[in-house]
C-alpha cells in the first residue's frame, strides 16, 4: 500500500497512522462496572436515609417488635446459595457446557423465587399487621430499601430468564457469554447489598 | 392542579383517566392559550415543512435512529437550543412581571403561574438547556480528538439522547396538560410534598428529571469507556486533549452524582404517590434529608455543567494564540482537584439551615479551596496568550467575555462562601445574580465559543462572523445590564421568587435588569440569524481543508465534516497536540489502501423505549395506573426483545471508505491545498 502512495514512506505511515484493522478494546465489563457501582451510591443513598430515619417510630412499632431473625437468616441463605450456584453456572460456562449451565442457572432461578417469595411473605405480614410503609418513618425507609433490593432481584430474575432462552437459543456465543458475566456481576453485587441490608437492618435493629 | 369539579369524578373516569380531566387543560388562562396557540402554529408548520420535503423518512433512518454520536452530539444541541428558546421566554417574562408588578399594580402574572414559571425556567435552563449542550458538546467531540470511530456503546448513546428529549418533552407538556411545579427548581419539601403541592406539578418535575436522568446516567458511563478504553494507540492519559481530559471528569461526576438525585427524587416520589413519611412533617420524616442529598447531588452537578466549558476555552484559547496550552499538566490536575472538591462543599448551599459554626467553616473552606484550581485555571489561560499570535475570531471573543465575567461571578462565588456573609447574603437577588454570572458566564459563553469553533468542523462551513459578534455583544452587555442591578438589589436585601413588590424605589433597578434581558434577547435572536445567514452564505463560508483553524487536536485531523467512520485510519499519537506534530512531522494523508470499517448499525430501538418511558411518565403523573402498568411491561417487554437483535453491526466496504476518500482528495486538490 504504501508503494501506491509515493508521497509516504513505509515507516512514515507507520508513524502517524495504524495500517491495520484495530480491535477497540472491549467495554462492556467496564461500563457495567461504572454502572454498578452508580446503582451502589442510589442503595449508599437509601441506607444514609435508613440510618438517619431509622429510630424514629413515630410511637409505632420498631424493629424489635418487628423482625423475625430466623426467617431473614432462611432468606439470606436462600440469596448467598443463589450466589454459590450461580458461580457454579460459571464454572461450566467457563468448561463450555451449554446444558450445565443452564441448569445452574435454573437452580439459581429458583434460590432467588425463593428469596422473593419469603421477601414477599415478610411484606405481607407487616403491611397485614398494620407495620405498613406509611406508618413511620423508620418502616418507610426500611420498605424502601430492602424493597428496592427486591425489585433490583426481580429484575435479575427476568434477566436470568431472558439469558436461559438465549442459552438455548444461541448456546455459548460471545454475547451470550459477556451477557452471562455481566449478570454474574449483578447478581453478586445484590448479594453483597443483602449483606449489608442483613447486617444493618436486622441484625442491628435486633440490638436497638 | 386540578380544579375541583362541580361533581364528583365518576370511578370509571377516574380508572381510565387518574387525575386527568378537561379542567386540567388550563384554557381559562390567556397567556398559557396563547403560548399554545404559538407553539401549536410552530410545531404545524415545521411537520408540514418536513411532509413538503419528503424528509420523514430521512429523518427517521439518518438522524432519530442513528447511532453516529456526531448525529447524536448534534442532535443534543438542538435540543439545547429548542429548550434555550423556551428558558429564556420564562425569563423575560420574569423580568416583565418584576419590572410593572410595584405598589398597586400586580404585574401581569398570577403568583401561581409565575412560580411555575420561574421553577420551570431553573429546571429547563440546567436540565435541558445546559446539560445536552455539555453532553451533545461531549458526544460530538470526544471520540474525534481521541481518534476513535464511536463512542463505547453506540446504542445506548442514541437511547440516552431520546431518554433526555422525552424528560423535555413532559416538561414542555405540563405547560399545557396540568401545572408544572410551584417550588422552586430543587423542590424542597415539606414545600413539595404532597400536602401542601397537591397537584401535578411536581410530579412532572420528578418524572421529567427521573426519565431524562436514565439518560444522562447512561451517556457518562458511555464516555467514561470511550475515553478509557477507546484512544487511539500512543495517546496515554497525560497526552489527551484537555477538553477530553474534563469531559472524562465531567462524566466521572455524571456516574458519581446522578444516582443520589435519582434516590432522592424516588423518595420524594414516593412520600407524594404511595404516602411515606421520609421528608414529611410528622411520622418521623426528616425534610433535612432531602435537602441535604439534593444538594450532593446538586453542587457536583455545576461543575459538571461548567468543566467541558473549561476544556473548550482551553482549546480555544490554544488554537487562537498559535501556542501550545501553558501548563498543560497542571491544567489536568486542576481539573481532577476540582472534581474531588466539588463533592465537598454541597453543604454551601444551606449554611443557614442549622448546621452550627464548625460545620459551616469547613465547608466554607472548602468552597474557597476551589478558587485556587480554577484560579489556576485562569492563569493558564492568560499564559497562553501572552506573547502568543492571537487572532480574534469569534470563539477567542467568546473567550474574552468568559474570562471578565467568569472572573466577577467567582469572586462573589468566594463572598457566599463566607458563612456570615451568606447569612445575610442567601436567598436573595445577590445569590441569583452570582449563579447566573457563573452559568452565563461560563457554561453558555463557553456553549458559543464551542459552537462558532467547532461548527466549520460539523457542517463544513464557517458561521457569519457579523452576527457572530452582534450576538456576543448583546449577550455580553446585555448579562450586565441583566444582573449587575440584581447585585445591587441582593445587597439591599431584596429576595429570589418575588412577584410583586410594595417599595416603588427598587424599579428602576428592576426595569434597567429587564432592559438587560431584552438585549439578551437581541443576542439569541442574532444567533439565529447568524444560523440562517451563514446556510444561506455555505458556499461563500466553505472549509475544504477540515483544519480552518489551523488546530492542534485531532478532531481536525479528518475532513469537514467528518465522514461516518471519523477516521480512514486511526491515527498514532506522539504528544499532547497530536495533529499539530503530525502537520509539522511531515504527515501526509492517505489515498489508497483502504480497509472495510467495522461500524454499528442504526436502530430505532432507542427511539421507542423513550417514547414508552414517556408514556409511562405521563401515567404516573396522573395516577393512570392502567396505562402505568402497561407501560412498564412494554418498557420490560421491549427491552428483552431488543437484546434479541444481534444484526447489529455491519462493515463499510472498503471501496465506499476509498470513494469518500477520493472525493475528499479531488476537493483538496481543487483548493491547491
Amino acid at each position: 500500500m504504501s508503494a501506491s502512495n509515493p508521497a509516504m514512506t513505509h515507516d512514515g505511515a507507520d508513524r502517524w497512522l495504524v495500517r491495520e484493522e484495530l480491535h477497540a478494546q472491549p467495554g462492556t465489563m467496564l461500563g457495567f462496572w461504572l454502572y454498578l457501582m452508580s446503582d451502589c451510591l442510589i442503595f449508599a443513598c437509601l441506607f444514609a436515609m435508613y440510618g438517619v430515619v431509622g429510630g424514629n417510630y413515630a410511637a409505632g412499632p420498631g424493629p424489635k417488635d418487628l423482625f423475625e431473625l430466623p426467617l431473614v437468616a432462611v432468606n439470606t441463605a436462600m440469596l448467598l446459595f443463589s450466589s454459590i450456584t450461580y458461580g457454579f453456572a460459571m464454572i461450566e460456562m467457563q468448561r463450555r457446557r451449554v446444558n450445565a449451565t443452564i441448569v445452574w442457572l435454573a437452580v439459581t432461578g429458583l434460590f432467588g423465587l425463593a428469596f422473593l417469595g419469603i421477601e414477599l411473605y415478610e411484606f405481607h405480614h407487616l403491611i397485614h399487621e398494620g407495620a405498613g410503609p406509611q406508618r413511620s418513618a423508620f418502616l418507610s425507609a426500611f420498605f424502601t430499601l430492602v424493597g428496592t433490593h427486591g425489585l433490583h432481584v426481580s429484575f435479575g430474575l427476568v434477566w436470568l430468564l431472558t439469558l436461559i432462552v438465549q442459552l438455548k437459543r444461541w448456546g455459548l456465543t460471545d454475547s451470550t457469554r459477556r451477557r452471562l458475566a455481566c449478570l454474574s456481576m449483578f447478581w453478586h453485587f445484590l448479594d453483597l447489598i443483602w449483606i449489608g441490608v442483613f447486617t444493618y437492618v436486622y441484625l442491628m435493629g435486633a440490638l436497638r | 392542579m386540578t380544579p375541583a369539579s362541580a361533581e364528583p369524578r365518576s370511578e370509571l373516569a377516574t380508572l381510565l383517566f387518574g387525575r386527568l380531566s378537561l379542567d386540567s387543560i388550563p384554557y381559562h388562562e390567556p397567556i398559557i392559550l396563547v403560548t399554545f396557540a404559538v407553539a401549536a402554529l410552530a410545531g404545524i408548520s415545521v411537520l408540514a415543512w418536513i411532509t413538503r420535503a419528503r424528509a420523514w423518512g430521512w429523518l427517521w433512518r439518518d438522524w432519530f435512529c442513528s447511532i453516529d454520536h456526531k448525529k447524536i452530539g448534534v442532535m443534543y444541541m438542538i435540543l439545547g437550543f429548542v429548550m434555550l428558546l423556551r428558558g429564556f421566554a420564562d425569563a423575560i417574562m420574569m423580568r416583565a412581571q418584576q419590572a410593572i408588578a410595584f405598589g398597586d399594580s400586580a404585574g401581569y402574572l398570577p403568583p401561581h403561574h409565575y412560580d411555575q414559571i420561574f421553577t420551570a425556567h431553573g429546571v429547563i435552563m440546567i436540565f435541558f438547556v445546559a446539560m445536552p449542550f455539555v453532553t451533545g458538546l461531549m458526544n460530538y467531540i470526544v471520540p474525534l480528538q481521541i481518534g476513535a470511530r464511536d463512542v463505547a456503546f453506540p446504542f445506548l448513546n442514541n437511547f440516552s439522547f431520546w431518554m433526555t428529549t422525552a424528560g423535555a418533552l413532559l416538561v414542555m407538556l405540563s405547560l399545557f396538560v396540568g401545572e408544572f411545579a410551584t417550588t422552586g427548581w430543587l423542590a424542597f419539601p415539606p414545600l413539595s410534598g404532597a400536602d401542601y403541592s397537591p397537584g401535578v406539578g411536581v410530579d412532572y418535575y420528578i418524572w421529567a428529571l427521573q426519565i431524562a436522568g436514565v439518560g444522562t446516567l447512561l451517556s457518562g458511563v458511555n464516555l467514561i469507556v470511550t475515553i478509557v478504553k477507546m484512544r487511539a494507540p500512543g495517546m496515554g492519559l497525560m497526552k489527551m486533549p484537555v477538553f477530553t481530559w474534563t469531559a472524562l471528569c465531567t462524566n466521572v461526576l455524571i456516574v458519581a452524582a446522578f444516582p443520589v438525585l435519582t434516590a432522592v427524587l424516588l423518595l420524594l416520589g414516593l412520600d407524594r404517590t404511595v404516602g411515606t413519611n421520609f421528608f414529611t412533617n410528622d411520622f418521623g420524616g426528616n425534610p433535612m434529608m432531602y435537602v441535604n442529598m439534593i444538594w450532593i447531588w446538586g453542587h457536583p452537578e455545576v461543575y459538571i455543567l461548567i468543566l467541558p466549558l473549561f476544556g473548550v476555552f482551553s482549546e480555544v484559547v490554544s488554537t487562537f494564540s498559535g501556542k501550545r496550552l501553558f501548563g498543560y499538566t497542571s491544567m489536568v490536575y486542576a481539573t481532577v482537584v476540582i472534581t474531588i472538591l466539588s463533592y465537598l462543599v454541597w453543604l454551601h448551599h444551606f449554611f443557614t439551615m442549622g448546621s452550627g459554626a464548625s460545620v459551616n467553616s469547613f465547608f466554607g473552606i472548602t468552597t474557597m479551596i476551589i478558587s485556587i484550581p480554577t484560579g489556576a485555571k485562569l492563569f493558564n489561560w492568560l499564559f497562553t496568550m501572552y506573547r502568543g499570535r492571537i487572532r480574534f475570531e469569534l470563539p477567542m471573543l467568546w473567550m474574552m467575555g468568559f474570562m471578565f465575567t467568569f472572573v466577577v461571578g467567582g469572586m462573589t462565588g468566594v463572598l457566599l462562601a463566607v458563612p456570615p456573609a451568606d447569612f445575610v447574603l442567601h436567598n436573595s437577588l445577590f445569590l441569583i445574580a452570582h449563579f447566573h454570572n457563573v452559568i452565563i458566564g461560563g457554561v453558555v459563553f463557553g456553549v458559543f465559543a464551542a459552537v462558532s469553533y467547532w461548527y466549520p468542523k460539523v457542517f463544513g462551513f464557517h458561521l457569519d462572523v457579523f452576527w457572530g459578534k452582534v450576538s456576543f455583544w448583546c449577550w455580553q452587555v446585555g448579562f450586565l445590564f441583566a444582573f449587575m442591578p440584581l447585585y445591587v438589589l441582593g445587597l439591599m436585601g431584596v429576595t429570589r421568587r418575588v412577584s410583586h413588590f410594595e417599595d416603588s424605589s427598587l424599579q428602576p433597578f428592576f426595569i434597567v435588569a429587564a432592559f438587560g434581558a431584552v438585549l439578551i434577547g437581541c443576542g439569541i435572536l442574532a444567533s439565529l440569524i447568524q444560523f440562517y445567514v451563514s446556510h444561506q452564505r455555505r458556499e461563500q463560508l466553505r472549509d475544504v481543508s477540515g483544519d480552518p483553524w489551523d488546530g492542534r487536536t485531532l478532531e481536525w485531523a479528518t475532513s469537514s465534516p467528518p465522514p461516518e467512520y471519523n477516521f480512514a485510519f486511526t491515527p498514532r499519537v506522539h504528544d499532547i497536540d497530536a495533529w499539530w506534530d503530525m502537520k509539522r512531522g511531515g504527515y501526509q494523508r492517505p489515498t489508497a489502501g483502504f480497509m472495510p470499517i467495522h461500524m454499528p448499525k442504526g436502530t430505532s430501538a432507542g427511539i421507542i423505549l423513550a417514547g414508552i418511558s414517556a408514556v409511562l411518565g405521563f401515567a404516573l403523573i396522573w395516577h393512570i395506573w392502567w396505562l402505568a402498568v402497561t407501560g412498564f411491561a412494554g418498557l420490560v417487554g421491549f427491552a428483552i426483545f431488543h437484546t434479541f437483535n444481534l444484526d447489529r453491526d455491519f462493515h463499510i466496504p472498503a471501496d465506499e471508505v476509498a470513494r469518500v476518500e477520493d472525493a475528499r482528495t479531488r476537493a483538496l486538490a481543487a483548493t491547491g491545498a
